[in-house]
């Protein structure tokens, strides 16, 4: 069900919930988080979709604050939407018109759901200092996506700058598989030092630059960032030991390749993650990723960005 | 399990592993499941759907191998399209080709049975050839979902071809399913054949209750909030319902299921494990062995009521109508002698003696064919005084009750007092309501897919160890020695009810009654 609640007010929206749960039982108990997605007109759809998805494993409450331009009459147009419209949560849309285009408390905090963790969401378009913005003070998490900007190194050094316990970036979300993998690949190996690492991924990825920064931090040796063209993704981790290395490749888009001293090679599925997944990753905790922290604070200083072209293997 | 001791070999610490760093799984090492009883409704149904989620959720190793053991006459490529069409038909998350792709080359078929020591040695051959080719290193868990009876020649075929025993730094499991015996004697029996081929803690007794989240989430409601654990205990609680029941009859399992009844094919692992965690102390900790220890203490405190026959009741279904269905009763089920004196509901009053519990009864009842499928525990409290609502009997509000639904549905339930809306000062009883599916995931991962998991990570804790398995014996053992000794046949009752007579009855000299589940 779809509720257009034009020109309108927060107060406004949070009475017609409420008479929307007296009339037919849409119940809206049981949420474990608001979520706040910030982002601007003609990208709220793809959001919205992501953020419905993931809603069914975190039943949240979403409210999208749509930039629609601020050259109008102030004004904001409400839309709400539950039931199979909405996933596993209710949506609140706001577009805000004129002085209302920008984020701020005041406009979302009728709409918050009590005593639950607030999380900050732009998927397009970090703020400079997404801890110091108005939505991202009150949030207990705040997510940006690094990939989505136009330049994404500057963009991780930005938020290098400005980290607080709390941020997070999609970038690093989509690499948990492959970390995992490393790491389980460890696990299994004989106690030799890793003495060199070599990551190979697209130029324009800030997942590869943080996945060589964490490296870079986890083994205290040196990390050769390989080029590859853009929009590839990464492609291949390397890490270089006395007795053998161990090496998770990716050619395409979905099957990686492992290859470990005296084992025979094997292949596992590991899929580019969608924008839900990350999402829902982010939503499973909530409280700071230190580890995302010391690496943008100590690994992202120590990496060495200057990749080299891929050589002819 | 400390981080770095892998198949008892200390290593250096793995870099890449920082106990903050949450975002990391710990997915299983490389190894293989050989499950034998593959063509059995709990492998279709369960185990191979699990092995299936459990590869697309990214847990199990890229060396991962099923291997299948039994006597239909397929290769392994027939084999690996039976996996396949259960996994579709079964398996809780989307297929994927490229998981399966990865999945099925690890999938091996061995065509035998259990006397035949050619399929062992064919058997042995499949895992070195595995270890070889696929990467399994040496670890191999062995899944009996066969008959207990079949038990002993499995585990002894095992251990004489050599695939029981673990070379140094690898390892071999072994995992069964219940009934663990039928009473005591028989429990100690064969659990000295499964640990005369395997060290005791190669072993893993499944409960798949045990692998549900609700009932792990015993532990968090109990421990991880302040608001319970001070009400937790004799002071405050009236007595404890822990029930079972089921809708359908004995369905397809009749041939096991006569001749062993409600109490020992439920009541004997599930509702004691249930009452287990419900009244258990704080473990120390969740470490395998300070949390089996707790359990154990509290199962140990069981004390049985004097007279077993007032505080014991037994039913077996009459046919009639169920829900729109004309069903049958017990006796006229297939497979079931019509001179059948086993129960298909039971229900027992047991105390617990410790200072915590003292005089605070526990009811367990479990059946078929009774209302509605329903597992729930439900703490109900004392009657708070009525002081201030004169006018109103004390029937119109009732205890305080905390109800932990363990399936379906689950969650937990507060019932409280309320005021009725009006002019008057009237309560009624009220619930609180906490669905697991509407404040978490829709979809939480099968008990099996858990409990897998854990048997290849090695964490025993969700396992019950042979001496729980012994103390619920020992609990169970006198009802039955008493109910056989009667020679009675169990009180017919009506399908689609709460059981019979004599179990209300049960209640009713305590002066309490059973809930509506």
């Amino acid at each position: 069900m779809i509720i257009d609640l034009p020109n309108t007010t927060t107060s406004k929206i949070s009475k017609e919930i409420t008479n929307m749960r007296h009339r037919g039982g849409v119940v809206a108990l049981g949420r474990v988080l608001t979520l706040v997605v910030i982002t601007k007109h003609g990208y709220e759809e793809e959001a919205i979709e992501a953020a419905n998805e993931a809603s069914r494993e975190h039943p949240c409450r979403i409210i999208v604050l749509v930039d629609s331009g601020r050259d109008s009459a102030d004004r904001i147009d409400g839309q709400i939407r539950v039931g199979g419209d909405a996933g596993a949560s209710e949506v609140i849309v706001l577009r805000g018109y004129g002085r209302l285009a920008e984020e701020s408390e005041s406009l979302v905090a009728a709409l918050l759901l009590p005593d639950a963790p607030i999380v900050a969401w732009w998927p397009h378009g970090a703020p400079k200092d997404a801890g110091d913005t108005s939505i991202g003070r009150i949030a207990h998490r705040r997510i940006t996506d690094s990939g989505n900007e136009p330049d994404p190194t500057s963009a991780l050094y930005r938020l290098r700058e400005t980290y607080q316990a709390g941020d997070t970036d999609l970038a690093w979300t989509r690499l948990t598989n492959w970390r995992i993998q490393l790491a389980a690949a460890l696990d299994q190996a004989d106690g030799s030092p890793v003495t060199g690492v070599t990551v190979e991924g697209a130029s324009d990825s800030p997942s590869t630059v943080l996945l060589a920064s964490w490296l870079t931090l986890a083994f205290d040796a040196p990390v050769t960032i390989v080029a590859d063209p853009a929009g590839t993704g990464i492609r291949r981790v390397r890490l270089h030991r006395a007795t053998g290395d161990i090496q998770l490749y990716r050619p395409g888009l979905t099957v990686a390749e492992l290859t470990q001293p005296d084992q025979p090679n094997q292949r596992i599925a590991l899929p580019r993650r969608s924008l839900q997944d990350c999402l829902s990753e982010e939503l499973r905790r909530l409280d700071a990723d230190e580890v995302f922290g010391e690496v943008l604070a100590s690994g992202l200083p120590r990496t060495n960005l200057r990749s080299v072209q891929p050589s002819e293997r | 399990m400390p981080e770095n001791d892998i198949g008892g070999a200390k290593r250096p610490a793995n870099p890449l592993r920082d106990p903050r760093d949450r975002r990391l799984n710990r997915i299983a090492g490389p190894s293989s499941l050989v499950l034998f009883g593959v063509t059995g409704d709990l492998a279709r149904k369960k185990l191979m759907p699990a092995v299936y989620d459990l590869a697309n959720r990214g847990l199990l190793p890229p060396s991962f191998a099923l291997v299948g053991f039994g006597r239909r006459d397929w290769e392994h490529e027939d084999f690996a399209e039976e996996v396949k069409a259960a996994v579709k038909a079964h398996a809780r998350t989307p297929f994927d080709e490229a998981v399966w792709a990865q999945l099925s080359e690890g999938v091996r078929f061995v065509r035998g049975s259990f006397d035949e020591d050619d399929a062992f040695l064919r058997l042995k051959d499949t895992l070195e050839e595995l270890d070889a080719k696929r990467g399994t290193r040496g670890n191999h868990a062995f899944y009996l979902s066969i008959p207990p009876k079949a038990f002993e020649q499995v585990c002894r075929q095992l251990s004489k071809h050599g695939l029981a025993q673990a070379e140094d730094g690898k390892w071999r499991r072994v995992v069964i399913e219940k009934p663990f015996g039928h009473n005591l004697e028989s429990a100690r029996q064969l659990n000295e054949i499964v640990e005369s081929v395997f060290p005791a803690d190669a072993v893993f007794r499944i409960d798949h209750y045990l692998g549900k989240e609700t009932v792990q989430n015993i532990l968090a409601l109990r421990f991880a909030n302040q608001l319970f654990e001070p009400l937790w205990n004799a002071n405050y609680v009236d007595h404890v319902q822990i029930t079972m029941a089921e809708d359908i009859g004995t369905g397809g399992r009749a041939g096991y299921y006569d001749g062993v009844g409600a109490a020992r094919d439920v009541i004997q692992n599930h509702l004691l494990q249930l009452l287990a965690l419900t009244a258990m102390e704080e473990p120390i900790s969740f470490n395998a062995d300070d949390l089996r220890a707790e359990k154990e203490k509290v199962l140990a405190a069981v004390k049985l009521p004097e007279d077993l026959s007032t505080h014991s009741a037994r039913g077996q279904f009459a046919g009639g109508w169920q829900g729109g269905e004309l069903v049958q009763g017990y006796l006229e089920e297939e497979g079931i002698p019509a001179d059948s004196t086993t129960e298909t509901y039971a229900a027992i009053r047991v105390d617990i003696n410790t200072r915590r519990w003292s005089g605070v009864p526990f009811y367990l009842r479990a059946g078929k064919r009774l209302g509605r499928r329903v597992t729930e525990i439900a703490v109900v409290f004392k009657r708070a005084p009525n002081l201030l609502f004169l006018d109103q009997h004390e029937q119109e509000f009732g205890q305080n009750a905390v109800v932990i639904r363990v399936q379906p549905d689950e969650g937990a339930t507060i019932r409280f007092g309320s005021k009725v809306p009006g002019t008057q000062m009237e309560v009624r009883d009220v619930s609180m309501d906490f669905g697991y599916g509407h404040s978490f995931t829709e979809s939480s991962p099968e008990a099996y897919e858990r409990l897998i998991l854990d048997v290849l990570l090695g964490e025993p804790p969700l396992f019950p160890r042979h001496e729980e398995v012994e103390l619920s014996w020992k609990i169970l053992d006198p009802f039955e020695e008493y109910w056989a000794s009667t020679g009675a046949q169990p009180e017919p009752y009506a399908p689609g009810s709460w059981g019979p007579a004599s179990a209300d009855e049960l209640l009713a000299r305590d002066g309490r009654s059973w809930r509506r589940p």
